[in-house]
């Protein structure tokens, strides 16, 4: 007999494998998902979920798809969240501390109580992002925002409003887009294949017999 | 948390790794890895394919589970759906809401159609959201778009149709470019050179990467694009057939939403299929990397309409999925994690093939090391041989992993393995459709003329197998085409009556051959309730 245990999803109690996470124990259970499932891997952020264990006060959250399943565990999913994205066009805007006043002034209302960090599902630190948003640390920001997947959790706990993975995503597109240094090799091959430098070379190789294709694929140098 | 056994084991990865660091395992030859791929590989077990009785593939195989739902049959046989109520009128139509429809989208809206995305999740619910390790591209000194053709093409076994292969590689360092100024945050140093690395089968080394979030980092991109741009997305709604017009046309499709179970009718001058690939399908009982949603509805909506597939029957399984823990069974283990020195290592501490063969070759090899050769490491749910991940600190230095593979850090320490220092137990798992729709090099399908297929919903741009960061690449340039191209098409498209007579005459064609099958496709949801007492 596999080693079993008692969650209640939505209040409703069920027994399933202890080795199941709460996504698989869902449909373990009977359940077919529509919302709050996504990529299962832990990278879209669909599947944004809150729990409790039972007798215990904490209030944890999680995404579903990562998360074993434990002995008690009452489980409600967040399949969505009215998150507040604003929008802009990214050719007009620019990296000036006045964006994030424009555009999210909400976060010069955090009150640093870090319930944003404590729901993290991937273990960033949110409330320091949003200092840097705050100042207008853009790269800052970028960094340490980077791994997240958009869950939304801290969003669910914030007492000040702020939709951090919005900011988070904005710090990013500012500094992809305007701060990261222009990469000189790739603007020279772009002009290049637009200056038809390649055409020719193109045409040569795309004509040549599968046979003589083989010998060149074979014997190709490989970088180190 | 690993056995006891595989503690054991780990103390002969770690007894050898010193000896094997002085050496690159060698790499086979031509004639090794045709042998191998034939013993080996899923694709050769014939019993895993089944013949398709109709349609423009008629008489050529296909996985089983997608010849099945080939052999399904439309939901609108039993449910009518009144075409003359238009939900939607749009210039351009485009199904699917990942890497290549959202390209699609943002180059259609650019061209000023009016174009609007359905997508059967949520936009961003794609496979594009899950690539980790990176996008190819030709743009360094040493390299260029014709050694990477070349590089594709041999890895695809010289199947690619050359046309697609050009544009794929001629555009793609562009493509790279268009991220670039979208925001996208690629791994640079401080001068603005892109850190680039192998793939299994480079010869040169243009792999660009965003950590190990390379797909999820250019998803969220286009995904806060296209709502800047106010293009419409109706998530949650599925597309469950083309519609077709009395000029032989289509004329948008039947749209199903997911949650109320109501029908919808969006009309269009041009229709993109976006709708990805078919992990989901569980080919022969394998786990998958893929998304929830890739169950491979789009080839299913064109090819009743009409639209011939092209190797259907090729299916790239992804060396590295994870083994153990079951928790995360199948889930992928980056290819980064071999670009950056990790090789593989079986039960006996040996690193039996060289970690960058391409992938149906490394997958090949790790079935044999597992199967006849007996020398992987058993797990709760079968077997697996170990990637040495430590060796990339040693390699790399101190905090590599961390800072180069962090989304595969996190996954692993969620279970307490820490594979900075201990190494990590994988095994294949179905990861890409290399077959699909086909194409012409323009993006529109041969047989309907306002029709296109971008991402991996399309056939025959990789030949028979794929090289890692060239599906990344191709959603983006194929994808970025078809928006253009369908905005210009939709400009001179003059559609006549809407009509579904296609899905009958289509159940007609299996009742003449005999079929008589229940199911009903497109599939849009794995079945993974489990309704047991």
């Amino acid at each position: 007999m596999e080693n079993m245990v008692n969650v209640y999803f939505f209040g409703k109690k069920y027994s399933v494998p202890a080795a199941l996470t709460i996504m698989t124990a869902m449909e373990y259970a009977g359940y077919t998902l529509k919302r709050g499932c996504g990529c299962r891997h832990g990278f879209c952020g669909a599947c944004a979920t809150i729990y409790r264990i039972k007798g215990k006060n904490e209030l944890k959250t999680c995404l579903a798809c990562q998360k074993q399943v434990e002995e008690g565990m009452y489980v409600a999913s967040i399949p969505f969240f009215p998150t507040d994205k604003r929008t802009y066009s990214i050719e007009e805007i620019k990296p000036t501390q006045q964006i994030m006043m424009e555009l999210y002034p909400e976060i010069y209302s955090c009150i640093g109580c870090n319930a944003c960090t404590n729901a993290c599902t991937q273990n960033l630190n949110v409330m320091q992002y949003i200092a840097y948003a705050q100042r207008g640390e853009f790269e800052k920001c970028a960094e340490e925002s980077f791994d997240c997947v958009a869950c939304g959790c801290c969003t669910v706990r914030c007492p000040a409003g702020i939709s951090h993975p919005m900011v988070g995503l904005l710090a990013r597109r500012l500094t992809g887009k305007y701060i990261a240094p222009e990469t000189a090799h790739l603007e020279k091959r772009v002009e290049e294949i637009r200056q038809g430098a390649y055409d020719q070379l193109i045409e040569q190789i795309m004509q040549k017999p599968i046979t003589e294709m083989q010998e060149l694929y074979n014997t190709r140098e490989i970088e180190k | 948390m690993f056995t006891p056994e595989m503690l054991e084991s780990i103390k002969k990865v770690e007894a050898t790794r010193e000896e094997r660091m002085k050496h690159e395992p060698a790499r086979m030859t031509a004639e090794e890895k045709d042998t191998l791929l034939k013993a080996y590989h899923p694709d050769y077990r014939t019993d895993g394919f089944d013949e398709i009785k109709i349609g423009p593939n008629k008489g050529q195989k296909a996985p089983k589970e997608l010849a099945d739902l080939i052999h399904s049959n439309s939901r609108l046989i039993a449910d009518n759906v009144d075409l003359s109520k238009v939900d939607y009128d749009v210039d351009v139509l485009v199904i699917g809401g990942g890497g290549a429809g959202s390209s699609a989208a943002i180059e259609a809206h650019e061209a000023g159609a009016n174009v609007m995305i359905v997508t059967k999740l949520r936009i961003g619910d794609a496979n594009t959201m899950m690539a980790e390790g990176g996008i190819q591209a030709a743009d360094k000194e040493n390299d260029s778009p014709v050694q990477h053709y070349l590089d594709a093409f041999g890895g695809g076994h010289f199947a690619a149709r050359p046309e697609l292969l050009r544009r794929l590689v001629m555009e793609a360092p562009d493509a790279i470019h268009w991220l670039n100024k979208l925001g996208v945050m690629f791994d640079k140093d401080t001068e603005g050179n892109m850190v680039t690395t192998h793939g299994g089968g480079t010869s040169r080394k243009r792999m660009h990467a965003c950590k190990d979030y390379s797909g999820a980092e250019i998803m969220r991109n286009l995904r806060d694009e296209v709502i800047n741009r106010n293009i419409p997305v109706v998530e949650f709604t599925s597309a469950v057939e083309l519609i077709k017009d009395d000029k032989g046309q289509v004329s948008g499709a039947v749209l199903l939403n997911m949650e109320t179970g109501d029908y919808l009718v969006a009309k269009a001058k041009t229709v993109v299929i976006a709708t990805g690939g078919a992990g989901r399908l569980h080919y022969q009982n394998f786990p998958t990397s893929n998304h929830y949603g890739a169950t491979a509805d789009g080839l299913i909506l064109g090819y009743r309409a009409g639209a011939p597939l092209l190797y259907q029957d090729t299916i790239q399984y992804h060396p590295t999925g994870v083994a153990y823990p079951s928790q995360i069974f199948g889930a992928l283990v980056t290819e980064k994690v071999r670009s950056l020195g990790a090789m593989l290592v079986n039960v006996d501490g040996e690193a039996f093939m060289h970690p960058l063969e391409t992938r149906d070759v490394s997958a090949a090899s790790i079935i044999r090391e597992c199967s006849d050769r007996n020398k992987g490491v058993e797990t709760p749910l079968g077997t697996g041989v170990w990637l040495d991940t430590p060796m990339i600190e040693i390699l790399g230095g101190e905090g590599t992993i961390e800072k180069r593979i962090p989304a595969m850090l996190r996954m692993y320490l969620n279970y307490d393995i820490d594979m900075r220092k201990q190494p990590i137990l994988i095994y294949p798992t179905l990861h890409y459709q290399n077959g699909g729709l086909e194409i012409g090099g323009d993006g529109f399908t041969k047989t309907i003329p306002n029709l296109l297929v971008a991402g991996e919903a399309v056939g025959g741009i990789h030949g028979r197998n794929r090289l890692m960061g060239n599906s990344l690449l191709d959603i983006i340039v194929f994808g970025r085409n078809a928006g253009k191209a369908a905005a210009a098409k939709a400009k001179e498209t003059t559609l006549g009556s809407m009509t579904l007579e296609h899905i009958n005459e289509y159940a007609q064609e299996l009742k003449d051959a005999g079929i008589e099958n229940e199911g009903v496709s497109p599939l849009l949801l794995p079945k993974y309730a489990r309704h047991e007492r």
